[in-house]
């Protein structure tokens, strides 16, 4: 018997003490983990509606949505690097290179080569995170930091340390075109929230994944490549950033290698907020979604509210605090 | 003599079953007392308890007569009780010396005041007898020696009780017969020893008491003198030995060579390996821990650097990877499903398609509805229920998990099954069903290799059983009816048989 966890099976021995009744379902710190923010975020929708008359309108919330579509995108990427069993801090360095990289190019050669080329440069940033992660197996932390600090000069590099002002047409036009009401940059948000949570749930890549984050041991002895794996979800991760990164840029019509600092923690506190295992393994990109939400209505609530800016920061690090501390605590209690 | 420490209706419980219900027992100062009893049994539990590593959820602990509440190894180590890990805790990278005064280092001003430390150095490896040069890297010594420097980190730490949960159990014989001394020794100079170990022999040649578990429960407290370890093993069974293992059916002597190895050369090994394994046979790989067989079979699973050739159906076969290995029909049950078998927060479904995700993609898609279908087949073959059974594989008992396990390799069915250790951490009653299983599926045609530090299970089962020793195979037997005796006689090389667990 290798350690204290491993207990005897009760229903194969049948003269064993009979197996204890199960604690109910309501204490389980799991379901704590599993569920609380949804409904947390539920509570503070229904309190804001409640309090501020200018909540529950239209313009608000399609605002609402429409400021996390940066965030919103490297987030869900980045919930398959985390589940992976990795870390991207290179993302916010990748969005601002993407940014530019598709400003440059706009007006060299032309406004779609322009969005098109940004956002594939994004492949090769998270190709050189992933080599680097998956097959020298040089710790994601570390690797992606140092990558961080290359992306950012070559941002600076490319823009020649100055913003990059779009003169063609078309590039802000792309930016603000709206269908059904909704603009187009919330739309490719959805439709890629969409495609991650399908290509985790219901795919043969997205078992991959959750298999190297949970016990990389037991997948490489399933025959899963799992330094292949890892590449794959860093280059994923890096075309997110880009996607972002150029959307944005046609966005405000700029190309500046200064933006997406914050990018990089605010992802990973929507992810941790959101319930995903900061360890791997486990974890949705629905949860990423609830996570990015709830901390966005905090944001919206206090402004609404008109409460000072700096308060919401100590609220939202101690709201981060609180998720993570839930998760250390359910690893714990199912030992 | 007094008893230095007494627990009085002790009860512990993990999740929804009971590991230890209601234990009262006595230790004597000054003695060695032995804790016994099957994997499962609840012995490692009692230790940690005692130490100070758990809390028991009812009853209570009586120290030299006053009752004690320790809720961490810091309170029971400050009433001199330390506790000996199986899995050593120390830190490799640094020295001998830091790691024995690791906890109890003497500061003044926040310096460390070396020469004080050397005193308590010094003193314990007196109190131990024996010495080790206090200035090599932890990381670097043998499994031994750093089960010395556990000891040596003890005393220095003035333990009045130290825990030792199998502290042989990565040791040779040799290393096995001086730690024994060792411990004779601290118990004659006064330190209160409970010694945790499988090993029978050992616990009645070096406890003063013997306490034997079953299933969480205490069976009996005798005195080592008055027992034997047959005695022992039919309290701790609960039952005769006899009877436990399914009947075996010999393959046919003609039967298909499936899976033939030649020249594979292990890490450390001075010469190749060559072995064969029929259509329809179980061969035993027996071998004293540390022999080379978990290499072996993660050689021949594409797991280790090594040499060597291989043949599947006759067909040469390259098998240097996980992949390559199951490409060609091969599948492992690894040691320890726990870190290398499964996902272990992952539903069980996930856990048993994981190797075989090909079968239902359809451009890397999975067809949902196939999987569950063919998931709840193989479940069914080997016995989970899977209504009752939903969730995460972390919270199945561990004969669950094996099941799953196995049935995450049956789900495509291989030519060749390699099982290491495949009843570890499973109580008695599923182990005979995993027997069971094992015998099934050679008669279906399968082809295992069966590995055991158990070596009545590998007798049990086995057709033909290989012995280990070194690296290499150094003897074959065949036949229905092998020897332990001769088994150990073997694996020990002869003149250390009567050495033998």
């Amino acid at each position: 018997m290798s350690t204290g966890g491993e207990v005897l099976a009760p229903e194969a021995a049948p003269a064993a003490a009979q197996p204890a009744p199960p604690r109910p379902w309501w204490t389980r710190v799991s379901l704590l983990r599993d569920y609380s923010v949804l409904l947390a975020t539920v509570v503070l929708f229904i309190v804001l509606s409640a309090t501020s008359s200018s909540f529950l309108t239209k313009t608000n919330l399609l605002n609402i949505v429409d400021q996390q579509t940066s965030l919103g995108i490297i987030a869900c990427a980045g919930t398959l690097v985390i589940i992976a069993g990795a870390f991207d801090l290179s993302v916010g360095a990748i969005y601002a290179l993407g940014g530019v990289i598709a400003a440059q190019l706009a007006n060299h050669l032309g406004v779609p080569e322009g969005i098109i080329l940004g956002i594939l440069a994004g492949v090769v940033f998270g190709l050189i995170n992933g080599v680097a992660v998956g097959f020298f197996r040089i710790n994601p932390f570390i690797a992606t930091l140092a990558s961080a600090i290359v992306f950012g000069g070559l941002g600076l590099i490319i823009s020649n340390d100055s913003l990059i002002t779009v003169t063609k047409t078309g590039f802000q036009t792309f930016g603000s075109t709206e269908f059904l009401g909704v603009r187009l940059t919330t739309w490719i948000f959805i439709a890629f929230a969409l495609a991650m949570g399908l290509l985790l749930q219901w795919t043969k890549f997205g078992r991959y994944i959750y298999a190297c984050g949970g016990n990389e041991e037991a997948a490489r002895l399933s025959g899963v490549r799992v330094g292949m794996v890892r590449a794959w979800v860093f280059v994923i991760s890096g075309l997110a950033s880009t996607l972002a990164g150029a959307l944005f840029a046609a966005r405000v019509g700029v190309g500046d290698s200064s933006v997406g600092t914050a990018l990089t923690l605010s992802a990973v506190a929507a992810i941790v907020v959101g319930g995903t295992s900061i360890w791997g393994g486990e974890g949705a990109i629905w949860r990423t979604i609830v996570g990015l939400f709830f901390l966005a209505l905090i944001d919206n609530g206090f402004n609404l509210l008109g409460v000072d800016a700096k308060y919401q920061q100590v609220v939202q690090g101690t709201i981060i605090l609180v998720a993570a501390g839930v998760d250390a605590y359910a690893r714990r209690q199912r030992r | 003599m007094s008893a230095f420490l007494e627990l009085r209706d002790v009860s512990k419980r993990f999740g929804g079953v009971l590991a230890l219900d209601d234990i009262s027992i006595a230790i004597a100062r000054g003695g060695v007392h032995g804790l016994v009893g099957e994997n499962g049994a609840g012995k490692s539990t009692l230790g940690k308890i005692i130490a100070g590593e758990y809390k028991p959820d009812a009853g209570e602990l009586l120290l030299e007569g006053e009752a004690v509440h320790y809720a961490r190894p810091r309170e029971a180590l400050a009433q001199g009780i330390t506790y000996v890990a199986q899995e050593l805790s120390l830190v490799p990278a640094r020295s001998v010396f830091e790691n024995v005064l690791l906890g109890s280092e003497r500061t003044r001003f926040g310096f460390l005041r070396d020469g004080l430390a050397r005193e308590r150095y010094d003193e314990a490896a007196e109190r131990l007898g024996f010495g080790l040069d206090p200035r090599m890297l932890v990381g670097r010594l043998s499994v031994a020696d750093q089960q010395k420097v556990e000891l040596m980190r003890a005393i220095a730490r003035r333990a009045r009780m130290i825990v030792m949960d199998e502290p042989t159990a990565a040791l040779s014989p040799h290393e096995t017969e001086r730690l024994l001394e060792v411990v004779r020794r601290l118990a004659a100079g006064g330190t209160t020893i409970v010694f945790v170990s499988h090993f029978l022999r050992e616990v009645l040649s070096v406890c003063d008491d013997v306490t034997v578990l079953k299933d969480g429960r205490h069976v009996m407290t005798v005195p080592a003198a008055t027992t034997t370890a047959d005695q022992l093993v039919v309290a701790m069974i609960g039952r005769q030995l006899e009877g436990s293992y399914p009947e075996k059916q010999m393959p046919a002597s003609d039967s298909p060579i499936v899976f033939k190895a030649s020249g594979v050369r292990l890490p450390r090994a001075t010469a190749g390996i060559d072995l064969e394994v029929r259509r329809g046979e179980i061969l035993g790989l027996a071998g004293l821990v540390g022999s080379g067989r978990t290499e072996l079979c993660r050689a021949l699973f594409g797991l280790e650097r090594s040499a060597g050739e291989f043949h599947v159906d006759g067909e040469p076969r390259s098998l240097s990877s996980p992949r390559e290995a199951i490409a060609a029909g091969i599948a492992m049950l690894p040691e320890s499903r726990r870190d290398q078998g499964l996902v272990m927060r992952r539903p069980i479904r996930d856990n048993v398609t994981l190797a075989h995700l090909d079968r239902f993609g359809a451009g890397g898609f999975i067809r949902r509805g196939d999987e569950r279908a063919a998931v709840g087949e193989v479940l069914a073959q080997v016995g989970v229920d899977s209504g009752r059974n939903q969730g995460n594989v972390v919270n199945l008992s561990g004969g669950n998990q094996q099941r799953v396990l196995f049935a995450k390799w049956l789900l495509d069915t291989p030519k060749l099954l390699i099982a290491d250790e495949p009843t570890r951490g499973v109580d008695v009653g599923a182990k005979r069903a995993i027997y069971d299983l094992l015998v099934q599926l050679a008669a279906k045609g399968m082809a295992i290799i069966l590995v055991s530090s158990e070596v009545e299970e590998v007798l049990g089962l086995a057709h033909r059983v290989a012995v280990m020793r070194h690296g290499q195979i150094v003897g074959e037997l065949r036949g229905p009816d092998i020897g332990k005796e001769a088994v150990m006689r073997v694996a020990f090389g002869s003149d250390a048989a009567s050495a033998a667990a």
